[in-house]
């Protein structure tokens, strides 16, 4: 089996600061992998410098054995919620349709098939009755649910999760990871920044240990031990290295 | 047309345009930037009557349009280099448009380009200034502009409508599924610089701002729709410069300060008593609910 | 210096008196990230102005000074309103006082200008600013409230220092976050105030910003900052003086602005601490450093196997 992602010697820094430092890891299929580190170690710089969104200072970043260009349409990214301006005047089948606008290109509007889709997106997340409902008026958790749908809706093959988890209702919790499994159990690729070290043994088949480089990576019931812990999460605050010098 | 009709034209278009612009302007947070462009083009425009010696509208155009690009540029590159946002807009704008006065005041003179009518406009010229258009007779040149400008600016907007909307509400999804988020930002720009000077000759560069701004402040209070809040945006730029010219023509006053005034006298109402968002329907739905959880 | 009149002396010194303090209360803006804010603030001072000339029929400099701190802090109040109440944000907010106070103020200029008596105004200085036509008197006001301003911050240095890097700690300590801000607000408001007269309600911004950010450049102290933003909004305010008395009825205040960016440019390039040239030579030493450390740089070919 080919590894749908494939990632070598990844440089980037935040501001004067390097947080990803000769990071290297191989992705299989079909797998559901936590992405944790303490806070700063580097977690959504990764997603983000993977996809271009974060400028790279070395390395090299495969998605299905080709450059993240050529397989945009393959990639499914759900970044933070808050990086979103709720207020805009949009509704969430609006925001799901967002999704697609990349299959439906310049110059045409979205179809009836188009809205559709977006429906059935909202509708395997839960939210088909909040279709027209103002994004301003929904819950935390809600809003989270409208994300995933519209990355649902793009039917990848792999999908990067900024902490979808975060500040969500135990309900909407219960939901995501659902949806997530049955991705998973379709043969989807999903790989998700995780912020909450209890659940990583109940959720998640894998787990990719980040501070600045990777501390472990490999199956949860392996790798996630105290030792791994203990190497991922302390000393960091004692160690910072300037880019500039 | 009637002296005063062609007025009103000039100032419903620069209502208009401005809205719509100003909707999806106060949306992706550029007020600010609008402010700088707005401006900056004062620059723009010297230059450009310095080296062609001519007032016409499309040099004029091109050095606005080149003038706020340089600003956008200028800024994203001042903020990359770590100097916070606002300041970085704070001293490219003031510096252009420092020099431009500077430029205005030593070189140019006395000349039809003085610095009051930069900053204020002189709406009252335009019906004077006229070319000859092929079909429609002899109109004002600041009207042709300005309906260039209304069909462009309204034109990419249609065409772009949902690219738009996602590079406004999510910049980051929008990169990542393909579309050119950077292009359309330095577009915008452009777009902005563009209206900014077509609405120049009519209230003048600051006013532009309460223009670009308020309308579409006014109606994001009113819907929680995209394609409303344009229109509605466009419509209270349009009404708005009717009810200035209307106080202006009453009190005797500065066209285009009563203008950019009749724009805040009309978010002011929006933000009292529209149904959706203004201050009193907030009130009543907070007592309705107070109410209900006391019964 | 040669040449220059008594008048003239008077003049640039009050300029160097009024650069040094908005330098200073420049750096609190800069550091609250208000810096913009400032630029609203000044726009919405006009029709204060204004209306200050209007009640009284002749120019009364305090009474026009009073009437612009209650028209700009008018606006800086209608700002936060605005923001408190809905959805509107602050950008657009500061937006909308900005340009609607402004276009007041033009109104109420241009029917003021009508009146008779109006020409006597000097209104139109606090478009553009317009030291050199400072009398005696106005600028001993500029002078003394620049003054107090510099007194204020010297004294209670320690207080602004806390207040503006760890508000919670601050007030932690019994230090009142309302008094502080309150009293930034006042200091912002007064310095604008009297600042408008010379550099004009358009560029008071520019005073404000450009020397803080200079200062940047050369140091991370904060006491330092201060220091230098003060010089270099003294410098500006002296140099941009003088070059707008060469000619015949300039306005001072572009040429204020020119001179702060002037500062700038040079601050940007050479400064020790962030200058371009100094982070050229760091770029160098570090890539010299990196090249036995380097990833394999060439791009594999398609579906070319990672080692």
């Amino acid at each position: 089996m080919e590894p749908v992602l494939q990632v070598r010697g990844l440089h980037a820094a935040y501001r004067r600061t390097k947080v990803l430092d000769h990071v290297t890891f191989d992705v299989m299929p079909g797998t559901l992998t936590a992405i944790i580190g303490p806070n700063g170690a580097g977690k959504s710089t990764l997603l983000k410098t993977m996809l271009d969104l974060h400028p790279r200072l070395g390395g090299e970043v495969r998605f299905f054995g080709t450059a993240y260009r050529n397989a945009k349409l393959k990639v499914g990214y759900v970044p933070q919620r808050g990086s979103v301006d709720w207020d805009f005047p949009t509704d969430a089948l609006d925001v799901v349709l967002m999704g697609l606008y990349g299959r439906i290109g310049w110059f045409r509007r979205p179809g009836r098939r188009h809205r559709e889709l977006a429906l059935e997106a909202l509708d395997k997340m839960g939210m088909a009755d909040f279709a027209k409902r103002q994004i301003s008026e929904l819950s935390g958790g809600q809003q989270q649910r409208v994300f995933l749908a519209r990355a649902l809706v793009q039917d990848a093959d792999l999908y990067l999760l900024d902490e979808p988890l975060a500040g969500v209702d135990a309900a909407t919790e219960r939901a995501i990871m659902e949806m997530l499994k049955t991705l998973r159990a379709a043969g989807k690729t999903v790989m998700v920044v995780h912020h909450d070290l209890q659940t990583v043994e109940d959720y998640f088949d894998h787990v990719l240990m980040l501070n600045r480089t990777v501390i472990a990576h490999g199956p949860t019931t392996e790798i996630f031990t105290q030792d791994t812990i203990a190497r991922t999460y302390g000393g960091w605050l004692r160690r910072k290295e300037r880019v500039t010098g | 047309m009637s002296y005063d009709g062609w007025i009103l034209l000039t100032a419903s278009l620069v209502g208009l345009v401005c809205g719509l612009i100003g909707a999806l302007l106060i949306l992706r947070r550029m007020a600010m930037m609008a402010d700088a462009i707005s401006h900056s083009v004062l620059l723009g425009i010297v230059i450009a009557y310095l080296v062609t010696r001519e007032l016409s509208g499309a040099h004029m155009l091109l050095g606005a349009a080149a003038a706020g690009l340089l600003t956008a540029v200028l800024v994203q590159w001042l903020h990359a280099r770590g100097v916070q946002q606002e300041a970085s807009i704070g001293i490219v704008f003031t510096t252009l448009f420092a020099i431009g006065v500077v430029l205005i005041a030593t070189q140019v003179g006395n000349a039809h380009l003085d610095v009051q009518h930069a900053l204020m406009g002189e709406i009252t010229f335009i019906p004077w200034e006229t070319t000859r258009v092929p079909g429609l007779g002899e109109i004002p040149e600041a009207v042709l502009t300005l309906l260039i400008v209304l069909l462009v600016v309204g034109g990419l907007i249609a065409a772009f409508y949902k690219e738009w909307k996602i590079t406004s509400f999510d910049p980051a999804l929008a990169a990542a599924l393909g579309i050119p988020v950077a292009f359309m930002h330095y577009l915008f720009m452009t777009m902005i610089s563009v209206t900014a000077v077509a609405a120049f000759d009519a209230v003048g560069a600051v006013m532009v701002i309460a223009m670009l701004i308020t309308p579409a402040a006014a109606a994001y209070l009113w819907t929680d729709r995209l394609s409303v809040m344009l229109l509605l945006s466009g419509l209270f730029g349009v009404l708005a410069a009717f009810a200035g010219y209307a106080a202006a023509w009453v009190l005797d006053t500065s066209i285009s300060g009563s203008m950019a005034f009749a724009t805040g006298v009309l978010f002011l109402i929006s933000f009292l008593i529209s149904p959706r968002h203004g201050l009193a329907a907030r009130r009543l739905r907070a007592h309705a609910a107070a109410g209900r959880l006391k019964s | 210096m040669m040449g220059l009149s008594h008048n003239a002396l008077w003049v640039l010194a009050s300029m160097l008196m009024l650069g040094t303090a908005a330098g200073l209360a420049g750096c609190f803006a800069y550091w609250k990230r208000q810096s913009l804010m400032s630029d609203a603030l000044a726009h919405a001072a006009l029709p204060g102005v204004v209306i200050g000339f209007a009640i009284l029929g002749f120019k009364s400099l305090p009474v026009m000074l009073l009437g612009a701190a209650a028209s700009a802090l008018l606006g800086a109040w209608a700002v936060t309103a605005i923001r408190a109440h809905n959805r509107v944000k602050e950008d657009t907010a500061m937006g909308i006082i900005l340009s609607v106070f402004f276009g007041l103020g033009i109104m109420l200029l241009t029917m003021v200008n009508r009146m008779p008596g109006g020409g006597q105004s000097g209104l139109d200085g606090f478009i553009f600013g317009q030291a050199a036509a400072m009398v005696r008197q106005d600028m001993r006001t500029m002078t003394a409230v620049a003054a107090v301003v510099l007194l204020v911050v010297l004294i209670s240095f320690k207080e602004w220092k806390l207040y503006l890097f760890d508000p919670a700690f601050a007030r932690g300590i019994g230090l009142s976050g309302r008094l502080m801000e309150a009293a930034y607000l006042t200091l912002l408001v007064v310095i604008i105030v009297i600042g408008i007269q010379a550099v004009g309600v358009i560029l008071m911004a520019a005073l404000l910003i450009i020397p803080a950010v200079s200062a940047r450049y050369w140091t991370n102290a904060f006491g330092t900052m201060l220091a230098l933003s003060a010089l270099f909004g003294g410098g500006a305010g002296v140099a941009g003086t003088y070059v707008s008395t060469l000619g015949d009825g300039w306005p001072t205040g572009p040429f204020i602005v020119i001179a702060a960016a002037g500062i700038f440019l040079l601050s940007l390039v050479f400064g020790t601490r962030k200058g371009l040239f100094v982070k050229a030579m760091q770029r160098r030493a570090q890539m010299r450093r990196l090249k036995p450390q380097a990833v394999r740089r060439d791009p594999l070919a398609e579906g070319e196997a990672l080692p």
